[in-house]
């Protein structure tokens, strides 16, 4: 329990990505089975409990601490766990306790059993230290709230053993807590654990943007040629009567998708984009948002936002690994099989033809939908390759619309960035004599070092006003803002929300009143 | 336990509007505005302010304060050791070792029989820059309550250097920039990474020379300390001690992509520490902490408490449950410290 508390401990205050896998890749390293496993499942999956922790603990607390003080501590504190652990009153008379660890709370709490929990709990208190009690109650309270995502959590595992995080991704969702197969396999003491036949997510191959150079390599005539449509990439993966449905990132959204994965009822795992669908034609993208980032989903959401796959690929079909296939073969493959099967809410992208550069550009330039985010090139003789590989896949995306915006905030980075400002908020001129900001859009990308340097002494000998670790500034900087698309948004003060905004330049020339107006903006909204 | 009862010490001692306020003696404990005649508790700068026409003070107090304000230091400035009565209008006054900072006194005050002890700030732990805390057995105890709440308790001084020193072991190429209060919490932080073995050079802040020279000029050894200032690299791997408000600040820009802790009593709430960009939060203070405070209150055998600077509810409260009559003191001019 120790080394976990103080890795948490370490954890919750540390910013930068690079200091957090060390952190985590030396507790893997150190700590023995199955406690680092236990650990690595609370900061994946949590270690779901059912007991009732929280009311325990009230009571427990109750016998123990002065009821008006708990009340003015927790007051201040703000967190309830937080102040248990450090009111939590040394044992009387002191003794020697034996240390607690990890694993056999671990096992203790996965086992549910609700008789006697007070008194395992008080046990447990007794026997740690301050920070051990904090990380114990959020074990508990299956908030662990550190900041580490649970794909951070298994990178770290993978690369303290020198191993990628896709090697570990493709076997995770066959394993389960404590992960003794996987740590068997990264110390080379065992077989790579098999996930055959579970539906578990398969890192996905990713595309390039296309670049200048790269035409001089691409040959139209061995290139499939499609959409890439405007909604989000996701895999499909079903099998032994299970259907999970993942990001691109390998994270299961498939709770707010039951329609989606209600029809999966085959086994496959398919490469495709989440998209709202009405009556066959696609939703812009600010209606599948509406689905986005939920853990349930109601039933008018459902009617009226229904979603749909549309599919580019697949990896597996019946068992059987298509990945080392060419595409056109796979694609073939897919085919038949949709044929076939005709899975519902699901269709097929398709492919579309152009013989030169030329007959490309035409095919761009005439579509303009909102449902198009671009065109895909791959190579037809390309197996299936996870991560972004060289040379493969290319990604054409709508030329980006810009704006000439004027700075309004600027906020404070994080991490390396802490000491400058490097959010910037800003906006167009409103109104018929031009006098007003409204803001539309933050970024905070786009920019080099030696041009953040300079932004951050514009901004702090243009304050005007602080807020915390916000300034608003004159308004006397216009900043070339590039974006992917515009929608209308009731959620903002301008009614536009952009898509992807970053700097493209900053227009250190340029007068503020000559930026642009709100109305130009609304002017591009399709 | 004396309980006084012969009149309210409020006829004698009481805030008024520059501060508390001895009507007998005609004289202020740590006003903070200009008074006629001022006693001064220690050196920081919500108890020792400009402006006095005559200030009472131990000797220390009275240098920290010439370095910190120069001529503003006050009028007559009166230097008194630990310990020596000295004679006031109608009472006597007699400084004692709070263990705070170096110089740091409580004011005992005699009066008719009757005695109040003004604690200033003061912390019970080993400190090797300053005096230890002497107990004082009074009537009236004025306890200041920074950290008065029982969420406060401090850690062990050795084992929170040691987590500093652990992160210096495993990142070394990145600069530690301690953020600490200038004076007394840098000093005593330099002697502790000391006596933990740390003998690497030790980097200050320009804010921090002026009163770590005072303090080896008074005997206190802090081994090698160099001014940022005279630095020719980045300082990667090394201990850098500025103000927190240098902390991920333009002035940090200069260090190697510092690790940014903190000493301080509020680290010990995390929400403290968070909103601060904390990445090392140190729990270490030189106040007392929750049960060091009950202990003094208990060992001073006072019947009266008041409290001040701080979280006065919960300690008013549970000076009550021991038996003792208690109030809040509202004093102007004193805010948390960031110390
Ligand atoms: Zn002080
Ligand atoms: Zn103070």
């Amino acid at each position: 329990m120790k080394a976990f508390a103080a890795l948490l401990d370490r954890l919750v205050y540390t910013p930068q990505r690079s200091a957090k896998l060390k952190l985590l890749g030396d507790y893997f390293q150190a700590t023995p089975d199955p406690d680092r496993g236990y650990a690595l499942a609370a900061l994946t999956d949590g270690l779901a409990t059912r007991l009732p922790v929280r009311r325990t603990i009230l009571e427990l607390m109750e016998k123990r601490c002065d009821t008006e003080l708990f009340r003015m501590s927790r007051d201040y504190v703000g967190d309830t766990a937080e102040t248990v652990a450090l009111l939590w009153p040394a044992p009387e008379p002191e003794r020697p306790l034996p240390p607690l660890r990890l694993g056999d709370v671990a096992e203790d709490i996965r086992g549910g059993d609700r008789a006697g929990l007070a008194g395992r709990l008080e046990d447990w208190l007794d026997r740690l230290h301050v920070t051990e009690r904090w990380a114990l109650l959020k074990l508990l309270t299956g908030a662990l709230r550190v900041g580490i995502s649970a794909r951070l959590a298994k990178t770290a595992v993978a690369e303290a053993f020198g191993r990628n995080v896709s090697d570990v991704e493709e076997i995770w969702h066959g394993l389960a807590p404590p992960y003794a197969a996987l740590f068997a396999w990264l110390e080379g003491r065992g077989e790579k654990p098999d996930a055959a036949g579970a539906p578990v997510f398969r890192p996905p191959m990713l595309a390039h943007p296309i670049e200048a150079s790269d035409w001089d390599t691409i040959d139209l005539a061995r290139m499939a040629i499609e959409w890439k449509w405007d909604g989000i990439r996701v895999q499909l993966a079903a099998g032994r009567g299970e259907a999970r449905l993942y990001s691109r990132t390998g994270d299961d959204i498939g709770a707010g998708f039951p329609d989606v994965l209600a029809g999966a009822r085959f086994d496959a795992v398919l490469d495709g984009e989440l998209l709202v669908i009405r009556s066959g034609v696609v939703a812009p993208f600010n209606d599948l948002q509406q689905r986005l980032n939920r853990r349930q989903v109601g039933r008018k959401l459902l009617t009226d936002y229904p979603a749909h796959i549309r599919l580019y690929d697949a990896l597996l079909i019946d068992g059987e690994d298509l990945r080392p296939l060419p595409f056109h073969e796979r694609r073939k493959r897919l085919v038949a099989w949709h044929e076939a099967v005709r899975p519902p809410r699901t269709d097929i992208s398709d492919l579309v033809e152009a013989e030169s550069r030329e007959a490309l550009d035409a095919l761009w330039a005439g579509a303009r939908g909102a449902e198009i985010e671009g065109l895909m090139l791959k190579r037809l003789d390309s197996p299936y390759l996870a991560g972004r590989p060289k040379g493969h896949w290319y990604k054409l995306k709508r030329a980006p619309l810009t704006v000439d915006c004027v700075l309004m905030y600027a906020q404070r980075g994080s991490g390396r960035r802490s000491s400058y400002y490097s959010d910037y908020t800003f906006g167009l001129w409103t109104g018929d004599d031009r006098r007003e900001l409204v803001p539309v859009g933050k970024a905070y990308s786009g920019y080099s070092d030696s041009e953040l340097v300079e932004l951050d002494r514009w901004i702090r000998s243009h304050t005007t006003e602080r807020f915390g670790p916000v300034r608003a500034v004159e308004p006397g900087l216009v900043l070339e803002v590039l974006f992917d698309d515009i929608q209308r948004s009731g959620r903002h003060k301008s009614g536009v929300a952009m898509r992807f905004p970053r700097i493209a330049r900053i227009r250190w020339d340029k007068p503020a009143s000559e930026a642009d107006a709100l109305a130009s903006l609304t002017a591009l909204i399709k | 336990m004396h309980i006084s009862e012969r009149e309210p010490f409020e006829s004698w001692l009481r805030p008024d509007a520059s501060g508390l306020f001895c009507v007998p003696g005609g004289f202020h404990v740590d006003p903070h505005r200009p008074v006629p005649r001022a006693i001064v508790t220690h050196g920081h700068s919500d108890h020792a302010r400009p402006g006095h026409d005559a200030v009472l003070a131990t000797p220390e107090t009275l240098e920290i304060m010439r370095i910190r304000l120069g001529a503003a230091a006050g009028g007559q400035l009166e230097a008194t050791a630990y310990g020596v009565p000295h004679r006031i209008g109608d009472v006597t006054v007699t400084l004692v070792p709070a263990g705070h900072i170096l110089g740091s006194a409580q004011v005992v005050i005699d009066y008719k029989g009757q005695r109040a002890v003004v604690s200033g700030d003061y912390k019970r732990r080993h400190d090797p820059t300053c005096a230890p805390f002497e107990v004082v057995r009074c009537d009236l105890f004025i306890t200041e309550a920074t950290f008065g709440l029982p969420v406060f308790r401090h850690e062990p001084d050795a084992r929170e250097i040691g987590r500093l020193l652990v992160s210096l072991a495993d990142f070394p190429e990145r600069t530690h920039q301690l953020g600490a209060y200038g004076l007394g919490k840098c000093q005593r932080l330099i002697v502790l990474l000391r006596q933990a073995g740390y003998d690497r050079p030790i980097w200050l802040h320009g804010a921090m020379v002026s009163i770590s020279q005072l303090y080896q000029r008074l005997g206190i050894d802090l081994g090698d300390v160099r001014p940022v200032s005279e630095a020719t690299d980045r300082l990667a791997g090394e201990v850098v001690i500025s103000p927190p408000s240098a902390l991920g600040d333009r002035w940090s820009r200069r260090l190697a992509d510092p690790v940014t802790a903190f000493a301080s009593g509020w680290m010990r709430v995390r929400g403290r520490a968070r909103q601060r960009g904390v990445e090392l939060p140190l729990i270490i203070s030189d106040h007392v902490d929750w049960p060091e405070l009950m202990q003094t209150i208990e060992e001073t055998e006072a019947g009266e408490i008041w409290v001040t600077h701080g979280r006065e509810e919960a300690v008013v409260y549970r000076a009550r449950q021991m038996g003792r009559r208690a109030r809040a003191l509202a004093l102007v001019g004193r805010e948390d410290e960031a110390e």
